[in-house]
């Protein structure tokens, strides 16, 4: 992309060298411009006219550091038992809803792709579910099913259940579209069923995918099933709660520090195991 | 495989069976599934516990329905503060991962440098952002600003990462060319690493702004400004017909946010 100036044949004979070369046309230019104005202007409208009170800048530091001393040091006499069940009633509710979510994500991406269900009606509906699933966010799910629920670890998994089912189920239907047609079309022409054609012929292709998509959304919900508590849905985020409407800060520095370790564990588990499984 | 070793034999071949059943594979789901029994029971969860629920569903449903729209304003101003807070934590956040990726990429910072600004990145991904909103309203007291600063973090930990491998991963060449006419760091960063890292940036940049998008809904809960606040306030009054007018409200804005970084996407591609 460069322009220059009107390059003349007529006499100079090194007049076409001395062209002078830019970067952008004009009209890039301008609408770099413009895109750089839109960024500024919304910046700037945010911080005029978002709601900030000079008197609670100015202590925030102090606060800051009143907060981390009294936080530290961590109590452990809170850690057990109270702590301790709490989170592992965290990771059921992560586990459990991880699973139940393949159980309604794996029908819904079958109707999502394309190339496994030709109807076009249930596609978009398929569609259309996924993605309000993953507009609504987790706690706000919660909310839902506690009002449906009441409060409790049920309210939890179905949460990080119907959450999930958005983000996994798109993943997974567009593993299913990448997929050959080959294997399936041997399978049909030797005369499988439908089921036999989707086992022997889709999933083989498919597997790798999903057993990443699996463990990488168990690792996403273990950080998620951690604050469903706030809402009362369950799990460590209720100990949370709890300790932080006591002012017992030490008692939260110390449920902070186990969801900490919780998620870093998390992680480290999921690296090996997908090192390991793909 | 005896394919590739010696021809098979006729029987070997009457033995084969075309598709072996892959016992590990089994009894892994099998256990998953008693896991999934065990764990049920020690939550609680039961059959008469979800009939229980899907009748209470059924009637929260009709209490949503229809939605009720007519606070309006109360819904604007909500969804405009979420925007702001969006806005806001996105350009903070990328104006303080642009450097810190720098630091954190091993390639061109030393390992006393590298490693610890990797271990603040972990910290900051690992805490959620609504934990992190709880300290920052006690820290900062109510309001949007709080907000911001959650989500400020919660994109310190996403993109500086993504931006530090995004720096490993390019070619050193051009760094080395550009040290050698004699630049300094900032001459090598403005001239050798941004130009290979751009357009990786931008994508991540949209990315996270559509995340802190729907992140902002939902810091009001724990009352640091924007949308959340409001439908925590009409949860908690059982106001279910607002309730439903504000999820619609949410879901149309998210819609709305990822049409439009799609296309942005799309144009920049």
């Amino acid at each position: 992309m460069n322009s220059m100036t009107s390059p003349s044949f007529s006499g100079d004979p090194v007049a076409p060298l001395r062209r002078e070369w830019t970067r952008h046309t004009p009209g890039q230019r301008l609408s770099r411009f413009a895109v750089w104005l839109c960024c500024v202007a919304a910046v700037v409208w945010a911080v005029r006219s978002i709601d900030i009170i000079p008197e609670f800048l100015a202590d925030a530091p102090e606060q800051m550091a009143d907060l981390l001393i009294r936080m530290w040091p961590p109590n452990v006499a809170h850690y057990y038992p109270e702590v301790h069940h709490a989170l592992i009633e965290t990771l059921h509710i992560a586990t459990l809803g991880t699973l139940f979510c393949f159980v309604l994500a794996v029908p819904l991406a079958l109707m999502a792709a394309r190339n496994v269900c030709t109807i076009r009606p249930l596609n978009v509906a398929a569609q259309f579910s996924l993605v309000a699933s993953r507009s609504v966010n987790s706690l706000v799910w919660a909310l839902l099913f506690v009002a449906i629920f009441g409060p409790g670890a049920a309210a939890g998994v179905f949460a990080i259940a119907f959450r999930s089912v958005g983000f996994v189920g798109k993943l997974l239907s567009e593993a299913l579209e990448e997929t050959s047609h080959g294997p399936r079309e041997a399978l049909r022409a030797a005369g499988a069923s439908w089921g036999a054609e989707m086992l022997k012929g889709v999933w083989p292709q498919v597997q790798p995918a999903f057993w990443g998509i699996a463990l990488f959304h168990w690792d996403i919900n273990v950080r998620e099933s951690a604050v469903l508590g706030l809402v009362g849905a369950g799990g460590i985020g209720l100990v949370l709660d709890d300790a932080i409407n006591f002012f017992q800060w030490d008692r939260v520095s110390i449920v902070l520090l186990a969801i900490l370790a919780v998620v870093l564990v998390a992680e480290v588990i999921v690296t090996r195991l997908r090192s390991r499984l793909l | 495989m005896s394919a590739t070793s010696a021809p098979p034999s006729s029987a070997d071949a009457a033995r084969r069976v075309a598709f072996a059943p892959n016992w590990p594979m089994r009894l892994a789901l099998l256990a998953l599934a008693a896991y999934a029994v065990w764990a049920s029971s020690q939550l609680g969860l039961s059959w008469g516990r979800l009939a229980h629920g899907l009748g209470e569903g059924g009637q929260l449903l009709g209490r949503m329905v229809p939605p009720n729209f007519e606070r309006w304003g109360l819904l604007l101003e909500g969804l405009l503060e979420s925007l702001q807070i969006a806005v806001l934590a996105s350009a903070v956040g990328i104006a303080l991962s642009l450097p810190l990726g720098v630091l954190a990429a091993r390639n061109l910072s030393p390992w006393w440098i590298s490693g610890p600004v990797r271990a603040v990145i972990a910290v900051c991904r690992s805490l959620h952002y609504v934990i992190v909103a709880i300290l920052f309203v006690k820290a900062i007291g109510f309001g949007a600003l709080a907000g911001t600063a959650a989500l400020v973090v919660a994109s310190i930990g996403f993109i500086a990462k993504l931006f530090a491998e995004a720096i490993e991963e390019i070619s050193m060449k051009q760094v080395e060319a550009i040290r050698a006419t004699g630049a300094g760091v900032m001459k090598v960063l403005a001239y050798a690493v941004l130009p290979q890292v751009a357009s990786r940036f931008i994508g991540f940049c949209l990315y996270q702004l559509d995340s802190n998008l729907r992140n902002s809904t939902l810091v009001g809960i724990v009352g640091a400004g924007g949308i959340g606040g409001t439908l925590f306030a009409a949860f908690k009054r059982f106001d279910y017909d607002f309730v439903a007018a504000i999820l619609l409200a949410i879901i149309a804005l998210i819609f709305l946010a990822e049409i439009i970084s799609g296309r942005v996407r799309a144009a920049l591609r």
